[in-house]
């Protein structure tokens, strides 16, 4: 990496030219231009960014595209050789097959159950606690705020065990509230969900005060409508996780009528190496494609969620 | 990030309370506003505890509870976790084995975090060109980071498949054989590697993307002034201008790799001969497979004080190098 103190200077050099030449009185738009008379064509000058581009692109489209070919592929298709990129029949066969291993309308219903009731939980406890610390008094308010923080630096894989055992304690292994409780605080949404609350106009509020409404009717009334972008993308990030958890449903369940989706896909795996990939691959794209069409409609949402929860891990 | 929450905060308590106080307080209006007071004390209980009641069920005991398991030796069945001292640690400490497990999961954070960061920043440069398709291509490579790793898994299992996989059709382009990935020891964890670089690169490229595009462009237009060329640009003045947002990911993509447990749970299982046992799966094993309680439990907490020095480290940087 470059000797930061020679490039802030550069750097500064650069604004101070910028800025001389925006007193000499040519206009702001004076480097921009000049900066695109030397450029040549785009086309010419980025031939090799598409390339790449496509590149890039199939290198992520083409391991999806075997999960959706594979799985209504027929047997005669999947295992020959040289591989057959498109089917030469498409059926349904591979998806009954992995009805008939495994009770997947069970793992789809526990997976839709957690995944509802968990993100729902979540957003409702996230929106009243960032609500509490956005505008109600507390002694030590502050305080309580910086402990809820710390949980986003506990390691999730860390705690499993101890949930482990208090879920046991309260008799709760193999059941939805075991599946679902350990999941459902969550710090990150509290935080993201009070600083939007905090930014909301105040003007509203003391209207609103003024009125004589209560917290229960400004919550519902007034803050939660003007929040709506950030409330979805708390429960959008809060449903890919539920639906994709997989460490935690793995240890909390035991029978198979109570396993979630990620965890139903290993009851289609075989152990002894002769794994039936049609079948895997149909079980699989149930997995994948209703967080994909999640994914589709609110890419926007999810990107900016999701890469703010990276500072939170996963909580 | 406990400091900039409350000027806002301090801003929008003042402004109600300047309001209300504008005529002198008589006696009944003091107690007015102290019954007030109260109630939204009972509020704020009523609001938050059962957010932070939670949080303190499962996430900061089971900190406390882990330190206390890893002092003992129990296996979930006998009545009481007997207390045995520092033995659990005494004995990974002098085990080859665990020494094993950290360096693969050393292997891991590594390699993962290292390669996934400067294919991520390459990417990110490519992105920030704006060539038509780009927004196509960004929701594309980002796809990964939303589907299930379970998921992830099985499909590249397929792929790694020596018979019928796709990486037979790339090893016969060379001509050559392709090695039977997750059941070979030597090629078990660099399959593990490289979709778990697949799985995260998507994330990586678009943090990266948002920090290329949040640069002053009076800089970037500077530099193409003074006639630098765009690789010269790129090293020089955009990759130095990212280094917060190369911190914050190295730090976030660290305790993401250590805590690396779908992939490794539906590939290999930690195997073939613990080549893939990181410490995330050591911690599982122990626990859930062997019923070595304490084991685990001190496992945990080696990881635990790794990702808080990592943390605190992130901490140090951050106060150095976020006003670069």
């Amino acid at each position: 990496m470059a000797d930061p103190t020679t490039t802030r200077t550069a750097a500064e050099g650069d604004q101070r030219a910028d800025e001389s030449v925006g007193r000499t009185g040519s206009t702001s738009r004076g480097p921009a231009s000049s900066t695109r008379r030397r450029r040549p064509s785009p086309l010419r000058r980025s031939w090799w960014g598409y390339l790449l581009l496509i590149a890039v692109g199939l290198v992520f489209l083409i391991p999806l595209y075997m999960l959706l070919s594979t799985s209504f592929k027929t047997n005669g298709d999947i295992y020959s050789w040289p591989m057959k990129w498109l089917p030469s029949e498409l059926t349904f066969e591979n998806m009954r097959e992995a009805w008939r291993i495994a009770p997947f309308g069970a793992f789809i219903k526990n997976s839709v159950i957690v995944t509802v009731i968990g993100a729902t939980l979540k957003v409702v406890l996230a929106v009243f606690a960032a609500y509490a610390f956005a505008f109600l008094p507390f002694p030590g308010k502050k305080w309580l705020f910086v402990v809820m923080l710390g949980a986003l630096m506990v390691p999730g894989h860390v705690t499993l065990l101890v949930n482990y055992i208090t879920m046991g304690n309260m008799g709760l292994i193999n059941t939805y509230a075991g599946l679902i409780l350990p999941g459902v605080a969550s710090a990150f949404g509290t935080f993201l969900l009070r600083q939007h609350f905090m930014s909301l106009p105040a003007e509203v509020f003391e209207a609103a005060e003024v009125d004589g409404c209560g917290h229960l009717r400004r919550l519902i009334s007034f803050t939660l409508p003007m929040s709506i972008p950030a409330v979805v993308t708390v429960a959008l990030v809060a449903v890919i996780d539920e639906w994709n958890n997989f460490v935690w449903p793995l240890i909390i369940t035991n029978s198979v009528n109570m396993r979630t989706l990620p965890i139903g896909l290993m009851y289609l795996k075989s152990n002894d190496g002769l794994t039936n990939w049609g079948v895997l691959m149909s079980g699989t794209l149930i997995v994948v494609l209703p967080m994909l069409f999640v994914f589709l409609c609110a890419q926007r949402y999810i990107v900016s969620g999701l890469t703010g929860a990276a500072a939170g891990n996963g909580r | 990030m406990s400091t900039s929450p409350t000027a806002p905060e301090r801003s929008r308590k003042e402004a109600p309370t300047s309001v209300t106080s504008l005529p002198p307080l008589s006696a009944e209006r003091l107690a007015a506003r102290r019954r007030r007071l109260r109630r939204g004390y009972g509020l704020f209980a009523l609001f938050a505890f059962p957010n932070l009641a939670l949080i303190a069920v499962f996430a900061y005991w089971p900190i406390i509870a882990n330190l206390y398991l890893s002092l003992t030796s129990w296996d979930f069945i006998s009545p009481e976790p007997l207390f045995v001292g520092l033995t659990n640690y005494t004995s990974m400490l002098v085990s080859p084995s665990f020494h094993k497990v950290l360096w693969v999961s050393l292997v891991w954070v590594v390699v993962v975090v290292g390669i996934s960061l400067v294919l991520g920043v390459l990417l990110a440069a490519l992105f920030s060109k704006k060539l038509p398709g780009t927004s196509v291509a960004t929701g594309i490579v980002f796809t990964p980071h939303v589907v299930s790793g379970a998921a992830i898994a099985v499909v590249w299992l397929f792929i790694f498949d020596p018979n019928y996989g796709l990486a037979r059709v790339v090893f016969n382009l060379v001509g050559a054989d392709s090695p039977s990935w997750t059941t070979d020891a030597d090629w078990a964890l660099p399959a593990l590697l490289i979709v778990s670089i697949w799985k995260g690169v998507g994330f990586v490229s678009i943090v990266y993307l948002a920090g290329i595009q949040g640069l002053p462009t009076d800089v970037l237009e500077a530099a193409e002034l003074d006639g630098a060329n765009s690789f010269q640009t790129f090293t020089r003045v955009i990759l130095p201008l990212l280094s917060p947002t190369t911190f914050f990911l190295v730090i976030t993509q660290t305790i993401g790799a250590f805590q690396a447990f779908d992939l490794i749970a539906v590939m290999t299982n930690g195997g073939p001969a613990s080549s893939t046992t990181t410490l995330s799966w050591f911690i599982y094993e122990q626990a859930f497979s062997r019923s070595n309680v304490g084991l685990s439990a001190a496992a945990g907490t080696v990881m635990f004080v790794i990702l808080m020095v990592i943390t605190a480290l992130q901490f140090r940087f951050v106060e150095k190098k976020v006003h670069y």
